[in-house]
């Protein structure tokens, strides 16, 4: 009861903050008690991991899309790039750092840092463009990455390290065939990475990623960063360093698509650069517009719908992704629009849509703050 | 205020919780074998997505099979029913038909279709020791572990076999490459391919990508291709994009001999009222669908009879193929429906050393390592049909 | 003389993405939307298209009417259910929808014809190609193809600019609350706007699949995006920019190929993109945009 009291004492952001942490808990302690009593399908301990992955992928873009409120359609783009660094860094220490604890956490740390220079580079052209030409850049950025990536080729032999570009380069290379060791081979990506990922160390993940931006968004900084989305002139005016701000929302957001990366390439034994396309990317930014722009809550949950659900069809068989489409379409509806709305409040009483995301939707509600 | 916000609380959880749960539906029946009474194949290839296509053959050909082989009284007496998912040529939701499958009782994996994907999954096969023989998964990494077998020919195997062609047919010819070096099988045979040209002393005068993304104006590279004066030109890349180069070749007045491999089978199809244009194209191929032999045109009336007149590709062989290899060696090994999915392994890896299956793709035997053993035959399009090179 | 048989190849792939684009930044100019839709409504005309000249009921004329006839209510529709209920939503939400849409057309399109690609029938194959010189060709679906797109550009234009419905565009696009206060029905001219897209995607899916004709569920979606960037690069929501966006496009791409490396031309080409965009970050015929405070 006295638990409660405290509840009631904290002031709305910390409570609704309280209630995402509640939720990622909750869901993490089914998962525990769901598998660990041997009840659930192989399906579902399958689903687990991608599912963080998507989570947190979905709460970082998050970050650039509702708190900075840029759009970004190159989020996969970062992911690739933690995911290959990452995966590589694995590979390469596997035998010097025999330890998981150590080696693991080091890979996420590696793969994070490599995507948040790479979001540093491409923060410079955001910092000059708006709307849908800062779109359009980072879905350039993005499918560049993957085409750059998919003729790349990395293997280390005696005489140490050696990189091409092309096929042809890569035969060009002589080696010594006794102690070749391939980590990324064009096209094909990166096999056999350690398979370290489980979904403990997803959900920790989540909980770090989320640990680091609500207090971001509840940060001075954070403030700033939602100042200059609702009226970039005005923060400008009040002495706010846009360029700064800018790049410290769109770094981190990096960086944490980076980490998500690494816990994807961690958890299958095959990494092709051509699944960080625009169409991943494009799906990343519809759990962050299904959940709420702005919502963290909205974004996990979205997530974890969105992933589950084409799993969920498969039923249906050949009119699966078809289903998967029109439920799509109807969620987007339902969300957004104020008629349906209206009838879903009568139809579910208590679980009203909009509140069930958090805040969703309209800017205007999301100036009143985050959750 | 508390109140509403309990109230709030417990539905979202409560909504989550129900979603969570839904995903692990199924987890009931999530038996280990799929009773006495049949053998339970899986199936695991894109059947959406931009790959589809190919898991249509594939699932197609090992339904074909299946049918007949049901009627004709099953594997050693027990009838096989055969589990098919989606897996959109993507290596995470291949892993999830993958565990669909294993939570609908499967014993054996017929799978998967695409390269990149079956990389993933025969590593899940590999912890679980499930039998897993792939219809068309050509890269090397994709029979990963002594549990996994191919039906096709590895990438490296078909560039190293089309130097060797090119080397020894054409010796003295300029040759030119055309290949999507964003798609594993293409770029994984050309990689063989160029090296082994270069030991064999192959002159490759220019090599030319294109990638996945632009994969419709192919008149820069067959410019190219032009000046460099190539008398061949190698084409490791499947039979959609062929078709528009052979096309825009036409279109350009580009007179050279074309050379592919068993992804090219499907050209004539595909070109429709152009196939005049495919005249003369040279393959490499085990599998063409209007050969002599009595296997093949029986098996391609079948599949014409059962999918709509549809002409069967290389794929839909590989798959119909795998259907009664599995057969040969489960009936070998002597398997029976109420031993475990590991002792089925066991068996039937050691089964497949031992067999020899006459299928429409040839006549193969397998190594240990997962490998085929059989011959490619040269073809050449003459007339509109496929023709031994003599 | 290399260069120029480059150039032209790069200009017959670019008029086939400035024809795309013109579809796409119409809509975006009006509704404000960007319809990623846009190139699965293409392959759905190409479908019907298709269907309509294999079924050999129809002449090719007929059948491309036929074309623009279904895309064009197909886009009323869509507009309709799937766009109209967002009208007051956040634009993030309809480009949602719209991809939405997207998937929802492309597994219609797998269930209803199949995945196997088809080969579509050379609609122009008496047009007679333009031989410059000797080595030197222009085929002829490139030059109607031109010739089409450039029809289109002045029509629109003219249209917008000269017509009553094009007015009532124009005030929708500038402030949808004060054209409502005007007398203009906002929902109407939406519509419109999408039923002349729309039927830009037919004659778009005629011409994409004459050069290229290979049709299959997923035709549209490479093309429709590369027209995206196409309409970006000129300056999205204007006409002739999309024209120009596209043809550079076109030509930034297949020169990229040939003198640089055709693994990574898809890379040279958005490095091209971003590049222009830094130094004219509205596009190259965008209009600037205005900030109030």
């Amino acid at each position: 009861m006295t638990a409660m009291k405290n509840l009631n004492n904290m002031n709305k952001a910390t409570r609704k903050n309280m209630v995402t942490y509640g939720i990622v808990l909750a869901m993490f302690l089914f998962c525990v008690v769901y598998t660990t009593t041997g009840m659930a399908s192989h399906l579902f301990r399958g689903l687990l991991v991608p599912i963080c992955v998507n989570v947190i992928l979905a709460i970082s873009l998050n970050l650039t899309v509702g708190i900075l409120g840029e759009l970004s359609l190159g989020h996969a783009g970062f992911m690739c790039v933690g995911a290959f660094v990452g995966s590589v860094f694995s590979m390469v220490t596997e035998e010097s750092i025999t330890s998981v604890w150590v080696r693991f956490p080091l890979a996420f740390i590696v793969g994070g840092l490599s995507a948040a220079v790479i979001g540093l580079l491409v923060g410079i052209p955001v910092l000059r463009l708006r709307g849908d030409y800062l779109a359009i850049v980072t879905l350039a950025f993005g499918e560049i990455i993957k085409n750059i990536v998919n003729n790349l080729y990395l293997a280390t032999d005696a005489n140490g390290v050696h990189f091409a570009i092309g096929v042809e380069a890569y035969n060009n290379i002589t080696f010594d065939a006794m102690t070749k060791k391939v980590y990324i081979n064009g096209a094909m990506g990166i096999t056999d990475t350690p398979n370290d990922s489980n979904y403990f160390v997803g959900f920790a993940l989540i909980f770090i990623t989320l640990v680091v931006i609500l207090n971001l968004v509840h940060s001075r900084t954070g403030r700033a960063i939602m100042a200059i989305r609702d009226n970039r002139i005005a923060a400008e005016s009040v002495g706010i360093n846009i360029t700064k701000y800018k790049l410290i929302a769109f770094v981190i957001s990096a960086f944490f698509a980076g980490v998500a990366g690494v816990l994807y390439g961690h958890n299958l034994s095959s990494l092709v650069a051509t699944k960080f396309d625009y169409n991943y990317s494009i799906l990343i930014l519809v759990f962050v517009v299904l959940g709420g722009i702005g919502s963290m809550r909205g974004s996990i949950i979205a997530a974890v719908i969105l992933t589950a659900l084409p799993e969920l069809l498969r039923g249906l068989s050949d009119y699966r992704m078809l289903m998967y489409a029109i439920i799509l379409i109807v969620m987007m509806l339902v969300n957004n629009n104020e008629t349906l709305q209206m009838y879903t409040q009568k139809w579910f009483g208590a679980i009203n849509v909009k509140k069930f995301f958090g805040v969703a939707g309209s800017k205007k509600k999301a100036k009143e703050g985050v959750s | 205020m508390k109140k509403s916000f309990m109230k709030k609380f417990a539905a979202v959880s409560m909504a989550v919780m129900m979603t969570v749960a839904m995903a692990g539906c199924g987890g009931g029946d999530q038996g280990e074998s799929g009773g006495a009474s049949e053998f339970v194949i899986g199936g695991i290839g894109p059947t959406t997505g931009a790959a589809a296509t190919y898991g249509e053959a594939v699932k197609n050909g090992a339904e074909l099979a299946v049918k007949e082989i049901n009627e004709a009284g099953g594997i050693n007496g027990v009838q096989v029913r055969f589990e098919w998912q989606d897996d959109e040529h993507d290596a995470e939701k291949s892993v999830n038909a993958y565990n669909t499958l294993k939570d609908k009782g499967m014993q054996m994996l017929m799978g998967t279709v695409t390269s990149g994907p079956c990389t993933a999954v025969v590593a899940k096969t590999a912890e679980d020791n499930m039998f897993q023989l792939t219809p068309s998964g050509s890269a090397v990494e994709s029979i990963k572990g002594d549990h996994a077998f191919r039906v096709c020919f590895s990438d490296p195997n078909q560039g190293i076999a089309s130097a060797d062609y090119l080397a020894e047919k054409f010796a003295g010819k300029k040759v030119a490459a055309i290949y999507n070096s964003s798609d594993v099988y293409s770029s994984g045979i050309f990689e063989k391919f160029s090296a082994q040209a270069q030991e064999k002393g192959v002159e490759v005068v220019t090599a030319q990508a294109f990638t996945k993304d632009s994969a419709q104006d192919f008149t820069v590279q067959l410019q190219k291709v032009k000046e460099s004066g190539a008398d061949v030109v190698f084409l490791p890349i499947y039979y959609q994009e062929a078709a528009l180069i052979l096309t825009q070749a036409d279109k350009m007045g580009l007179d050279v001999t074309w050379f592919g491999c068993d992804g090219l089978d499907g050209v004539i199809q595909q070109l429709g009222a152009d196939a005049s244009l495919a005249e003369g194209v040279m393959l490499l191929t085990p599998f063409v669908a209007d050969a002599e032999d009595e296997k093949t045109q029986a098996f391609t009336a079948a599949y014409k009879a059962a999918y709509n007149d549809l002409v069967p590709t290389q794929f839909a062989a590989d798959a119909y193929d795998a259907m009664y290899i599995i057969k040969a060696a489960a009936e070998k090994a002597g398997i029976t429906p109420e031993m475990s999915v590991s002792d089925i392994c066991e068996a039937m890896k050691t089964a497949m050393t031992q067999i020899e299956v006459a299928g429409v793709t040839g006549t193969m035997t397998w190594s240990a390592d997962g490998e085929p053993t059989k011959t490619p035959n040269a073809m050449v399009i003459k007339d509109g049909t496929y023709t031994a090179v003599a | 003389m290399n260069f120029l048989s480059y150039l032209i190849s790069g200009i017959s792939l670019g008029s086939v993405y400035a024809l795309i684009a013109l579809g796409y930044t119409m809509v975006y100019g009006i509704a404000k939307m960007l319809n990623f839709a846009h190139g699965d409504v293409i392959m759905i005309g190409g479908f019907v298209v298709f269907t309509a000249i294999s079924s050999s009921l129809t002449s090719p004329a007929l059948a491309i009417i036929c074309g623009i006839v279904v895309c064009t209510l197909l886009g009323v529709v869509i507009e309709k259910i799937a766009y109209k209920p967002l009208r007051n939503a956040t634009p993030l939400a309809v480009l949602i929808t719209a991809i939405g849409v997207s998937y929802l057309l492309q597994n219609i399109a797998l269930l209803v014809f199949g995945s196997a690609s088809k080969n579509f029938p050379d609609i122009f194959k008496n047009m007679p190609d333009w031989h410059v010189t000797e080595g030197l060709t222009v085929s002829g679906v490139t030059i109607i193809t031109i010739v089409v797109t450039v029809i289109i550009m002045i029509g629109l234009t003219l249209f917008i600019q000269f017509t009553k419905p094009g007015t009532a565009m124009q005030a929708v696009s500038e402030d949808r609350g004060a054209a409502q206060l005007m007398g203009v029905s906002v929902n109407s001219t939406i519509s419109l706007t999408f039923a002349i897209g729309s039927a830009l995607a037919a004659v778009a899916s005629v011409l994409l699949c004459s050069a290229y004709p290979l049709l299959n569920p997923y035709t549209g979606a490479m093309p429709g995006i590369k027209a995206f960037v196409a309409a970006v690069f000129g300056g999205i929501g204007s006409i002739p920019g999309a024209m120009i966006g596209g043809i550079l496009l076109g030509v930034i791409e297949n020169l990229s190929k040939a003198y640089i490396s055709s693994q990574l031309s898809d890379a040279i080409v958005f490095a091209v993109l971003i590049i222009i965009l830094s130094l004219k970050p509205t596009g190259i015929l965008g209009k600037k945009i205005s900030e109030k405070v």
